[in-house]
């Protein structure tokens, strides 16, 4: 098998694995990364919403929120780990498209 | 190390955009010259590796979490550059669709992981490898080296970078307007830990990928040498 197809293979285990991402925080009740929080959390630890942060922290309404469906938050871990591996599936799909036109497009000879 | 809308002002969130857009224009010029066709495989590869490393986010118990970037094993074998368009694709893809790093944050966030993390990753690997053979020990180590030092700096930047803010901007009676916390705080939560344990996350999965390509196909390690610049 060539070295690419192996390295592929590497990425679909990943792609299936990626559940512990969620599951290993959880279990040790870690919470986001620093610096992550959103308006409120913040708010709940300075004692107030920093107003710029109020304003510009819902400047962009992604479609998967926390590689997540919108809706979900309150769904179970088995729920959550479903929706973060079709994010998973659904984000590469999109980047190795995109990589690809990028390395077509500067390796075209003219 | 993902930096949400919010948490950098205009100042710096514009001067990080204005940073990045001749470093990417570089990118494309090095890469077009550099990059061969049967490396396409490999540069969309590297910016899938990146992307789902990130998704293992790895807990300090009872803490925050971090992850892995991924963007120091893609330098080593594809060159920093197009490692830097790798891992903005891969940033870009994650702030668009699922809110992970701000829209505004783009720039200093590519700064961070697509610019710093990958080039100062390569040059120590470069440095430490010397003239070693492709399949020795030493360069093994050297990309676990590599890998913790390049980190560990993109880490510390965004530091300065959160840190810098109530300096930058605050109301009149001393109210934070964007990230609430100082340098010293923020550069002390960023930096211990990706130094404690995310770190070490990115040491293991490039001395990993390092090791498994030196014995099954070594040519992939080699293939970048001169596409540095």
């Amino acid at each position: 098998m060539k070295t690419i197809t192996k390295l592929w293979i590497g990425i679909i285990i990943l792609i299936i694995i990626t559940p512990l991402g969620l599951l290993l925080p959880a279990h040790f009740k870690a919470g986001s990364a620093w610096g992550e929080w959103g308006a409120d959390e913040v708010g709940k630890v300075v004692g107030y919403v920093p107003q710029g942060l109020e304003k510009l922290s819902e400047l962009w309404k992604a479609p998967f929120p926390d590689y997540a469906f919108k809706g979900w938050e309150e769904k179970g871990i088995m729920h959550l780990s479903l929706a973060y591996i079709f994010s998973a599936i659904v984000g590469i799909c999109v980047i190795v498209a995109l990589a690809w036109f990028i390395g077509k497009l500067l390796t075209k000879k003219e | 190390m993902h930096i949400p809308d919010g948490y950098l002002g205009p100042v710096t969130s514009g001067f990080f955009y204005v940073v990045m857009l001749p470093i990417w224009a570089f990118a494309s010029k090095i890469v077009k010259k550099t990059l061969k066709v049967k490396q396409v495989p490999l540069l969309a590869i590297g910016a899938a590796f990146s992307f789902v490393i990130m998704m293992f986010n790895v807990p300090i118990p009872g803490g925050s979490t971090g992850h892995a970037v991924g963007g120091v094993l893609v330098a080593i074998l594809l060159g920093p550059w197009a490692a830097c368009i790798a891992v903005t694709v891969a940033l870009v893809v994650q702030a668009l669709m699922f809110g992970d790093g701000g829209i505004t944050a783009i720039g200093a966030n590519c700064f961070n992981m697509a610019f710093v993390l990958p080039f100062v990753g390569y040059y120590v690997y470069r440095i430490l490898s010397g003239n070693s053979p492709v399949n020795s020990n030493r360069r093994v180590i050297a990309a676990g080296i590599a890998a913790y030092i390049g980190i560990n700096v993109a880490a510390l930047i965004a530091g300065i970078e959160f840190g810098l803010q109530p300096l930058l901007h605050h109301t009149a009676t001393g109210q934070a307007l964007y990230c609430p916390y100082g340098l010293k705080t923020a550069v002390t939560a960023m930096c211990s830990g990706h130094l404690l344990v995310f770190g070490w996350v990115e040491v293991l999965v490039t001395a990993l990928v390092v090791k498994y390509l030196q014995k099954r196909d070594p040519s992939l390690l080699i293939g970048c040498e001169g596409n540095q610049l």
